[in-house]
Formats: C-alpha cells, sequence, structure tokens
C-alpha cells in the first residue's frame, strides 16, 4: 500500500556493502566512491532537512562522508551502512547548527504542543495527484517551501522518513530519539503538510503557484 | 469496536505504514466508509507522503558529486596528491631557472662587452695573438693605426681578450665583424 515502507536496500545489496566494507578496510580504499555513491543524495538532504541552507548542506555532506570514510572501521554490521551515514551527516548538521546559532531562525509552525492532538485544519477532498505534476518546477518548490517551515524536530523526522525511506526504527536511531517520538512527530508532519498542501485550503497552492481558484494543481 | 474521528486521526500514520494491530485497522476501515472527512484526511495525508516520497525531490546542487569526489580525492590520495603537486612544482621551477639561465646568457654576452655599442668578434682565431691596452675596449693586430702612441699594451691571445670582454678592432680586424656574427671567439668560446 501506499505510504508502506520501502526498503532502501535489498539483502543482496546489503551483502554487497559488507563485503564492500572489508575490502575498504583492508586497503581498497577506492572502493568507498562505490559505497558511497548511491548514498550522496540522501545524505544532502539530510544535512538540508536541518540546516536548510544549501551551500551549508553540501559542506556538511562533503564532511559526513569523508568522516564515514576516516571511521569506516567502528562501523557495526547491526546498522545498515545507510543508515549510519545519514546519522553521520545529521550530527554533523545538527553541530554547524548550534555553533552558527541557526535555531535562532527556526520557524514557528508546529514548534510547540508536541504532546497534544492534532486537528486537521482541511477537509476538502484530495485523491488524485497525476504523478508527473513532479516535473512541474513550481510545484516542487511548493513543497519544498511547505516543508521548510515545519520546524526542526518534524522536518527531520519527515524527511528520514518518507523521503529517505527509513523504517521508524532506523530514523529513531539516526535521530537519536524514541520510536514514540518519531511515530508522534511523523504524525503532526504529514497532518501539517497536508494542512499546508490541501488544494482546499486555497492557502499555498493557490498564493504560490498560478492555478485558478479553487482548482487542484495537478 | 468502534472510534471517533480525533482516534482515526492520531492513528492515521500508522494506518498509512501498516503499523497497526488488525482488529484497529479493521475498525478504522469501516469508519473511512462513513466518514468523509476521515476519508480526506486519509487521502491527503497519502497524497503528501506519495508526493514526498519522491525521489526528484530529493535534488543535488548541479556538481555536487563532482565536487564531493574531488574532496574524497584529496583525503583518499594525499600521498599521490602531495607528490604530483611536487612534481607540478619542480617542473615549473625547472622552467622558471632555464628562463633565466638563457636570459642571463643572453645578457652577459653583451654586458660581459666593454663596449655596450661595441659588435663581438665571429669566428676569431682563439690562439690568435691580438694587442690592448688596458683602458680601450678593442683588440688589435700589432701594428694598428689605431693603437699608435699607446703606452702599457700587451700582447694576448684572441681568447684571452674576448674573455676579458674586448672586441675586435674595426679596422684591423673588419673582417670578423660580420652583420651575422655570432657571440664568442672562435670553436672555443662559441
Amino acid at each position: 500500500m501506499a505510504g508502506a515502507v520501502r526498503l532502501l536496500d535489498q539483502p543482496e545489496q546489503q551483502m554487497h556493502e559488507a563485503a564492500l566494507i572489508q575490502r575498504i578496510r583492508d586497503g581498497e580504499h577506492e572502493l568507498f566512491y562505490e559505497l558511497v555513491r548511491p548514498y550522496e543524495s540522501r545524505v544532502y538532504s539530510a544535512a538540508l532537512a536541518i540546516l536548510r541552507n544549501p551551500a551549508d548542506a553540501e559542506d556538511v555532506a562533503q564532511e559526513a562522508v569523508l568522516k564515514a570514510f576516516r571511521h569506516i572501521r567502528q562501523f557495526r554490521a547491526e546498522a545498515r551502512f545507510s543508515t549510519w551515514l545519514i546519522q553521520i551527516a545529521v550530527n554533523e548538521a545538527r553541530m554547524r547548527r548550534r555553533k552558527e546559532h541557526a535555531d535562532l531562525m527556526e520557524p514557528i509552525a508546529g514548534r510547540r504542543d508536541e504532546e497534544g492532538n492534532y486537528t486537521p485544519r482541511d477537509f476538502a477532498d484530495w485523491r488524485e495527484i497525476p504523478s508527473e505534476s513532479l516535473e512541474r518546477k513550481e510545484i516542487r518548490r511548493l513543497l519544498t517551501s511547505a516543508l521548510e517551515s515545519l520546524s526542526e524536530i518534524y522536518r527531520e523526522v519527515f524527511v528520514l522518513r518518507d523521503m529517505q525511506h527509513l523504517s521508524i526504527e532506523e530514523t529513531a536511531q539516526a535521530l537519536g530519539i524514541s520510536v514514540a517520538a518519531v511515530k508522534t512527530r511523523l504524525l503532526r508532519a504529514r497532518l501539517m503538510l497536508r494542512d499546508m498542501l490541501a488544494p482546499g485550503l486555497e492557502g499555498a497552492w493557490n498564493r504560490n503557484v498560478s492555478f485558478r481558484k479553487g482548482t487542484k494543481p495537478w | 469496536m468502534v472510534v471517533n474521528c480525533e482516534q482515526v486521526w492520531r492513528e492515521i500514520s500508522n494506518f498509512l505504514d501498516d503499523d497497526l494491530d488488525p482488529g484497529l485497522r479493521s475498525t478504522m476501515q469501516e469508519h473511512f466508509q462513513e466518514c468523509k472527512r476521515c476519508t480526506a484526511v486519509l487521502e491527503g495525508t497519502r497524497n503528501v507522503v506519495q508526493l514526498y516520497g519522491d525521489e526528484r525531490l530529493l535534488e543535488v546542487p548541479l556538481g555536487f558529486d563532482h565536487r564531493l569526489h574531488r574532496r574524497l580525492d584529496e583525503s583518499l590520495y594525499p600521498t599521490r596528491r602531495t607528490f604530483f603537486g611536487w612534481m607540478v612544482a619542480a617542473a615549473a621551477a625547472m622552467v622558471v631557472a632555464g628562463g633565466f639561465e638563457v636570459a642571463k646568457s643572453l645578457s652577459s654576452s653583451r654586458s660581459g662587452l666593454r663596449s655596450a655599442h661595441a659588435q663581438p668578434g665571429h669566428a676569431v682565431p682563439p690562439d690568435m695573438m691580438v694587442v690592448l691596452y688596458p683602458d680601450g675596449k678593442t683588440f688589435h693586430v700589432a701594428g694598428c693605426t689605431y693603437i699608435h702612441g699607446k703606452t702599457n699594451l700587451q700582447t694576448v691571445t684572441a681568447r684571452e681578450a674576448g674573455r676579458e670582454g674586448y672586441v675586435p678592432c674595426v679596422r684591423c680586424l673588419k673582417k670578423y665583424l660580420q652583420a651575422t656574427a655570432s657571440i664568442g671567439y672562435g670553436s672555443d668560446a662559441s
């Protein structure tokens, strides 16, 4: 069903990665490129989810990949390499943000009342999504803008879970929070985004995209 | 089991992730059949998950992978890079040094002459005995009118005279002052 967990790696790929990691540890350093290549964009998007600045995110992504290489001997096989790598990126991004006090600029959407229930604001019918709508740059920009308006605690969970397709447990591990916290934040992030993007609100869609009033953007 | 709308909203994320016990899941499905509002929330939330789950949203800046690999190169192959850098630096230094040497040899050939306007001789027999005087700029064959009455005349070989910066006399040694004259005196000095 839609929204169900999609596996990031096939078992064969995990075995392949384990073999690669062993050979890298044995000195075949050039194989690190092959190991890390499938996850380069994910490392970047994880950093971007926290920092919201493309230049900083790229720098942090590079640092994270380099750190993974330097500490490849510390990787334990019980975790996926991708989860470990993203965890490093998350930690690097958080350190960068603390250093630059960027949290002073955090959006307030959803910042408070994490424990309380979230009540949807919009109940318009929103069923059809032609996949080709994502080909349009303004649609992607709108989705990105809505995501950026979430506060960090929701944004990072949503990005790792729904965009990078980590499992709930992997998301919890990468962010260093409990499984329950991941579920709570994920629910709120999804509902907040839905409220922001639902056509019935005539909010974000109609303000930022030149669609006729009341019509769906897809 | 009966669930109200608020309970459905609390569990709607787990419903989408198929992370519910079968009983609650079945109850929610019954609720959706009767509640248009909750169905709208479910479908909208599903759309959000579907839209953001598309890899097209995981765009990276242009040239990101190139810059990342370049930085990896620097970390993975520091010795190779350093060695290469040294090679380039050494080659550049050799080119510069060679240039200096050429420039130096060209300039010294003229600046070593006693006269800035003098024309060096061409193929002067190095062992030919010539006459010069210490304050002069040219060397001559014995008896040249240009040295008539000069004191302190010295007789040396053309090679020695050339080394000291003397040039052939335009009168008595004119044949060695050709327009195509090159630097030096005989094969020994050229």
